[in-house]
């Protein structure tokens, strides 16, 4: 097992180099992405190495970079296309809904719309407005769309990869606050699937699920609930279309009691849909009913008062509170 | 590179040059006034810079190089038009009269306007390109309703010139035949995207295939920019119709305060464009057609310092929102949602606002 230590950032670079090294039809197609490496640097180096042919500098327009990929797909190739901000989507939906979503089924499955977009989301970087949102609700409800999100190296570095290699359209959301962080990445094998939900952190009394930016919060909540008596199962949901629920009901088996983070406000959220399946699911095992901790219903604020806006510690720690108060 | 068809009025030297189409009509005050105003710009920006480095700002948005398409553009137009611009119209904001310190609160991230758009008649910054300039098409047509003599103008780039928004707002306004006047600035750069990628015909010919006049402007050159400018907003507020400005000029500067432009594009080609200095040729044909004085020029340095030195004290002075304003005009009537939240916040603790 040869592991080795890197940025997320650095881990998608290194996942989508050996993605095109694999297979030749692999492109990237985004905003800056050729010289500048994008204004992430995710794509460092790729041009240079790869021509630019297949890492190509797209002239200034989301729609055309979607739509454009629609047609590479029928010709046999497979873009990765890089949207620069999550707020930058919206020129795209159309394709991406009618187009992306559809033609698969459209064509009685003789197309294979295996394309990736690839969106740095959710907030905490202390950027202007439209560079920290989070869309993935509106992609999860449609049918035809796979959405998944990675918030470590390691997940970076599979998950973009698998994303690559699969044959349905992916959405691929990254917590662009968590690019700069560090940890592990083996480099021989998968952790695991690409739709499979992660227990990050074993515990007894909360399950608490969440995804993206929200994970490393769940994980400081647990250490502090700790000190307060309280132990916290923390899952990383990884997928969000579909979603794992085998693997989170397994956990409220146990605990009895849900807490789900997200940045998204809770209007017909991803969180909304963890609460109700597993609400279905698990219900005569809960002990309180489930609560989402999340963005509020208000255009995402002006930086200097994000953290205000974004789930905290302290919220995180509320809603446990008051799961755990319920029956008491 | 630069073609035939560029209105030019004065050369980068600041010698006057004879245009078959346009002339100037500026005398002395007005052409000082000009240039008083892209010296307070370009002082406004260096400070915005400074204060971005030191902390004191999350982002900022250069405008050096651009100052003469900014001024020109911004002085041609009357009270009454009205102006759509992008996050860098900073020289636009100071025409229609907007508070230096109010253009910075979106920079300093402590709101997402800064500004009553009423009032300076002058819209709050749109960050996703080229949606405005089809908004701007749809306030021209609220114009043609009214019955008024008024012009609407669209500020984009480059860049953003390949966007749907902004071509089909084309459509539109010639359709319509609505009173906008499209500004683009094509300052060579969308962050790293060079302009050869954008387009492979000179910007302001694809106005001829949508079916109205489109003009290159030395965008350099601020008395060219005003008059190219004032005549296609005179002509669209009686019915003229839309046109296409492009103000051929450069970005001196990074994109933004977090580009790094050395990793695109070469240092031989930002010295070229520094010789076609904007404030340096006005300058130059102040000094040797009206005589115009050292000292009157250290008049105006010294009052972009005053206002470089009151703006850096309004922005220190610009505190951290209280995060419940964060629920204030979500909506224009009561939500339940936005209630929850605030109720929620109040609970917190983290607001001044007290529990009802
Ligand atoms: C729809 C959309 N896509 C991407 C971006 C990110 N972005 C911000 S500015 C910029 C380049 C814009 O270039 P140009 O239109 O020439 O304007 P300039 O910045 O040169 O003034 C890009 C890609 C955005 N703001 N909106
Ligand atoms: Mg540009």
């Amino acid at each position: 097992m040869t592991t080795t230590n890197m940025t997320m950032a650095k881990a998608l670079n290194e996942g989508l180099r050996r993605a095109m090294e694999k297979n030749k039809k692999v492109l990237i197609m985004g905003e800056d992405v050729g010289k500048l490496g994008g204004v992430f640097r995710i794509t460092d180096g790729l041009q240079k190495d790869f021509g630019e042919d297949r890492v190509i500098d797209a002239p200034l327009a989301e729609s055309a970079i979607v739509g454009t990929a629609v047609g590479l797909a029928i010709r046999g190739y497979r873009t990765v296309c890089e949207i620069q901000f999550d707020g930058f989507v919206y020129p795209a939906f159309d394709q991406i809904v009618s187009q992306v979503a559809k033609l698969h089924k459209r064509s009685d499955g003789v197309y294979t719309m295996g394309l990736v977009i690839r969106i740095p989301f959710q907030g905490g970087i202390g950027a202007i407005e439209h560079h920290s949102e989070s869309p993935e609700a509106y992609f999860a409800q449609t049918a035809g769309l796979r959405v998944v999100s990675c918030s470590n190296p390691s997940d970076a570095y599979w998950m973009i990869q698998q994303s690559i290699e699969h044959d349905d359209p992916i959405i691929f959301c990254e917590a662009k606050s968590r690019y700069w962080e560090k940890g592990e990445v083996d480099l021989d094998n998968p952790p695991q699937g690409l739709f499979d939900a992660a227990v990050r952190r074993e515990g007894t009394d909360v399950t608490v699920i969440g995804y993206g930016s929200s994970v490393k919060t769940m994980l400081r909540a647990a250490d502090t609930a700790v000190a307060e008596g309280t132990s916290l199962e923390i899952i990383d949901a990884r997928s969000l279309a579909p979603l794992d629920l085998d693997t989170m009901a397994r956990s409220l088996e146990k605990t009895g009691r849900l807490v789900v983070v997200q940045e998204a406000p809770h209007m017909a959220s991803i969180g909304s849909e963890i609460v109700a399946e597993l609400s279905e699911r698990c219900f005569y095992s809960l002990r309180a009913p489930g609560l989402r901790v999340s963005g509020y219903h208000v255009p995402y604020p002006p930086s200097r008062i994000e953290e205000d806006y974004r789930p905290s510690v302290e919220r995180i720690l509320d809603a446990v509170d008051r799961v755990m108060g319920a029956e008491s | 590179m630069i073609g035939e068809e560029l209105v030019q009025l004065l050369t980068p030297e600041g010698e006057r040059i004879a245009n078959s189409e346009y002339e100037s009509t500026l005398g002395i005050d007005e052409i000082f006034g000009l240039y008083r105003d892209m010296v307070i710009i370009r002082r406004l920006c260096n400070e915005s810079t400074s204060l971005q480095r030191q902390g004191q700002l999350a982002l900022w948005a250069p405008v050096q190089g651009q100052e003469a398409a900014q001024i020109g553009a911004g002085r041609a137009l009357q009270p009454m038009d009205f102006t759509f611009p992008t996050y860098r119209e900073h020289g636009i904001a100071w025409c229609r009269g907007v508070p230096p310190k109010d253009m910075l609160r979106l920079f300093r991230a402590t709101s997402n306007g800064g500004w009553d758009p009423q009032k300076y008649r002058h819209s709050v910054p749109t960050v996703v390109l080229g949606n405005q300039a089809l908004n701007a098409v749809g306030y021209a047509m609220g114009i043609q309703r009214d019955g008024a003599e008024e012009a609407v103008m669209a500020f984009f780039g480059d860049g953003a010139s390949s966007q749907g928004d902004v071509l089909e707002s084309f459509v539109w306004a010639s359709s319509f035949n609505t009173p906008v006047v499209f500004f683009c600035q094509n300052n060579q750069w969308g962050i790293s995207t060079p302009m050869s990628i954008q387009s492979k015909i000179p910007l302001y010919h694809r106005a001829h295939g949508f079916g109205f006049p489109g003009i290159r402007v030395d965008g350099n050159d601020v008395l060219a920019v005003y008059e190219v400018t004032k005549r296609a907003l005179d002509s669209a507020r009686v019915g003229g119709g839309p046109t296409l400005i492009e103000a051929y000029t450069y970005r001196l500067g990074a994109h933004t305060t977090s580009d790094d432009p050395t990793r695109y594009r070469i240092d031989a080609e930002v010295e070229v464009w520094k010789h076609r200095d904007p404030i340096e040729r006005v300058k130059s044909l102040l000094v040797r057609e009206y005589h115009v004085k050292s000292a009157k020029f250290d008049e105006v340095i010294t009052e972009a310092d005053a206002m470089a030195l009151q703006l850096r004290e309004d922005v220190l002075a610009m505190d951290r929102p209280d995060p419940i304003t964060m629920f204030d005009h979500a909506y224009a009537a009561p939500h339940p949602l936005v209630e929850e939240g605030r109720r929620e916040m109040i609970e917190l603790g983290v607001s001044a606002a007290s529990p009802s």
